[in-house]
């Protein structure tokens, strides 16, 4: 399987192709470039996994795993060393779809959505490089490679969100989600160092001699930094607050980074690394599943109140996310069918929500093409004006609120039942929040298709369906949506590789429907009507917490303060104070007493010839008597 | 020798300043011949050093000649009080 390394080339020379030659070709020419790559990229991938998981299992149950591609790149001694290649295990695989699937369908839904923008040909070029190094961040052989193409996608994230950038808030948008997740990026760094420093590798299994020695103690250490980075990157709390903001980018950015690929690397890192974290850190992982229930349920709350459409999303991509991070953290054994489940259930949950979220954050920019605004009240209404968008956002909101036979209800339905297994109050908490889950998708989706028309606006725009380029990939989308839930995901994928038989666990699968289906019908009776006097009431009651979800309770402003009043004022002004005055002043001193001897001794020169040669006289003189005495 | 020196002190154009130079020059190299058929009749070594003396002093005064030109070019004059201003 060498030709996977041009998984990874391909996408990169139409990069540079596009980077360098795009500013002499047309919008058309550019498009295609971008999308023809990434159509062979996909079926590349398509290719390896058929080849993948129709080879063969090896005599334990599991999945050969390969590595058809590695060279040294940095040697630091005969035993450490940093390479390069492409690694193909399951989970690997796995993502090579997802990604390259849900890129395909953005590229070829840019064509209408980026129509006629300035700069089409430098979108093109950074949606290759992104791609390009989301599937080298999860094809790489060892952490290292991983942390180079982990930095490459939070570069080309922060070139995308900050894609118009004529406007302050995208700029500013682009430079919060690039210093945040970069800070956290030093906890990763930090843990491959420490990993790297007591495992003796930088491969993900660590020598068992060097683990002997004493390092197997600082395991939780280094995995407990490695997850930082993750959260970071996966908007954990507290670090989520870049993700809401990154919505300032092109929508079709927001479908393809911001919700299905590259906010699901921390998830993927934790996966990834998860052999070492059941065996060495099950504490560490236990803290990841609280992390990720706070975050679950702390966005959800905010997603109940925000009245920006791409918000709310990203907000329930936040809270999606924590479920599988829950989903990952109540994991007990590395068998599934003891305690191992959840990972299986993670992954799932992660390739169906790559699929139905990038398909609403679609949807949603379909609609906003058409009302030009992302607030709820312009629209309303609009089912009569766009059917088809209509019924694919119809289809995601049902997966997402975990209605069967749509995708999210099976991969919900593991998470929950693993969270069951591992205690009833964590299960409960997370049947919540999957409730508050259908009840704010469903607020959304009323209030964009049915509820209070804004009339006025809509004579004015004529909002209509948007052209096939759009279209075409949301039915794709839907399509995959309806199905994927039937793909026995156990079979390919399971915390210790062997096949796991799903099987829907009637009393916890029962809960779920039913949690669903109360919450959306909660939201019918809140908000189909054209007014909403329920929904208003209740947030008159409540003023203080609606208010306070609705400014995402207040942690922009917290770190707003610590920022700038903390950090900046009590440390950076002194800092700033002695650079200038002192270590300036010593330089700025050093500078003026050269001046000043050389303007007290300048007259010496005084450019009379004969001064010169009297000195010069006398000098030879006094050599003469100095050598006759 | 002395003469030639006072005259460079003392002269304020550079054409007679040359001059004073050249002196200086012919007189060491009269010197230099002298002393050598005085002191050391056997050799030749002090002959040699004022012929060779001589040819630098040419070449020399045609660099210097070629200064002055420019330098009248420039500022119209070769009085060294007119030229002050390379200082500093």
């Amino acid at each position: 399987m060498e030709y996977t390394i041009f998984i990874l080339i391909l996408p990169f020379l139409s990069f540079l192709f596009l980077g360098l030659a795009g500013k002499w070709m047309s919008h058309r020419a550019a498009g295609l470039v971008g999308t023809l790559t990434l159509g062979a990229v996909a079926a590349m991938s398509y290719l390896t996994a058929f080849l993948y998981f129709t080879a063969p299992r090896l005599a334990d149950g599991t999945f050969a795993t390969l590595i058809p591609v590695n060279f040294e790149w940095l040697p630091f001694t005969s035993t450490l060393s940093i390479d390069m290649g492409v690694l193909l295990d399951p989970i690997s695989v796995m993502m090579l779809i997802v990604i390259s699937t849900v890129s395909l369908m953005v590229h070829i839904y840019s064509f209408g959505y980026m129509k006629g923008e300035r700069g089409f040909q430098r979108y093109y070029s950074f949606l290759s490089l992104f791609s390009m190094s989301m599937l080298g961040l999860v094809l790489a052989t060892n952490i290292f490679q991983m942390y180079v193409y982990w930095e490459l996608v939070g570069v080309s994230s922060y070139l995308l969100i900050g894609f118009f950038y004529t406007r302050p808030a995208a700029i500013a948008a682009s430079k919060k989600a690039f210093i945040v997740t970069r800070f956290a990026d030093l906890g990763f760094l930090i843990g491959i160092l420490v990993y790297s420093y007591y495992g003796g590798t930088f491969s993900f299994h660590p020598d068992s001699s060097m683990l002997m020695a004493g390092g197997a103690a600082m395991m939780p250490l280094a995995l407990g930094l490695m997850f930082i980075g993750g959260a970071g990157k996966s908007a954990m709390f507290p670090l989520h607050i870049w993700l809401p903001d990154a919505m300032e980018g092109p929508t079709p950015v927001s479908a393809l980074i911001h919700a299905a690929t590259m906010v699901v690397a921390g998830v993927y890192l934790v996966a990834r690394m998860f052999p070492l974290f059941i065996v060495y850190a099950p504490g560490v992982l236990h803290i990841v599943a609280y992390v990720g229930a706070f975050t679950a349920f702390f966005a959800a709350s905010i997603a109940c109140v925000q009245s920006d459409i791409k918000r709310v999303l990203a907000f329930s991509t936040i809270s999606q996310i924590g479920f599988m991070m829950v989903a990952l953290g109540v994991c007990t054994s590395l068998d599934p069918n003891l305690g191992g489940l959840g990972y299986m259930a993670s992954m799932f949950h992660l390739f169906t929500h790559a699929m139905f979220k990038s398909l609403l954050f679609l949807c949603a920019g379909c609609i906003i093409e058409q009302v030009h605004s992302n607030e709820m009240s312009a629209m309303g209404g609009l089912r009569k004006y766009m059917p088809v968008t209509h019924i694919a956002f119809l289809i995601a909101c049902l997966a997402i609120s975990g209605i069967p036979p749509f995708s999210g209800f099976f991969s919900k339905d593991e998470i929950l039942t693993a969270s069951f297994n591992f205690s009833p109050i964590m299960g409960w908490v997370m049947a919540i929040i999957a409730g508050m889950t259908a009840f704010y998708m469903f607020r959304i989706y009323f209030g964009i298709f049915w509820g209070t028309e804004n009339k006025e606006l809509h004579e004015k725009l004529h909002p209509h369906e948007n052209p096939l380029t759009m279209t075409i990939p949301l039915v794709i989308l839907a399509g995959i949506t309806c199905v994927a839930g039937f793909i026995p995901f156990g079979q390919f994928i399971s915390s210790n590789g062997q096949a796991y038989h799903i099987d829907i666990e009637l009393s916890t699968a029962l809960t779920s429907i039913i949690i669903g289906v109360v919450s959306i019908a909660l939201a019918i009776f809140m908000y189909m009507r054209p007014t909403q006097p329920v929904a208003d009431s209740l947030a008159r009651k409540f003023k203080e917490l609606y208010t306070a979800a609705y400014h995402r309770f207040y942690v922009d402003e917290v770190y707003q303060f610590i920022t700038h009043r903390i950090i900046f004022g009590c440390i950076s002004t002194p800092i700033a104070w002695i650079d200038r005055h002192i270590i300036d002043g010593l330089l700025n001193f050093s500078a003026w007493s050269a001046y000043a001897t050389s303007d007290s001794i300048r007259s010496l020169q005084s450019g009379r010839v004969q001064q010169y040669a009297f000195v010069f006289l006398l000098g030879a003189l006094a050599l003469i008597l100095l050598l006759i005495l | 020798m002395f003469a030639g020196i006072y005259g460079f002190f003392t002269r304020h154009n550079m054409l007679a300043m040359l001059i004073s130079v050249e002196l200086m020059l012919n007189a060491t190299d009269i010197n230099f011949a002298v002393f050598n058929r005085f002191l050391f009749p056997a050799m030749k070594e002090g002959y040699f050093f004022s012929l060779f003396s001589i040819a630098i002093s040419a070449a020399e005064t045609a660099i210097a000649i070629a200064i002055m030109i420019n330098i009248y070019r420039n500022v119209r004059s070769i009085q060294t009080k007119d030229i002050e201003d390379m200082k500093w």
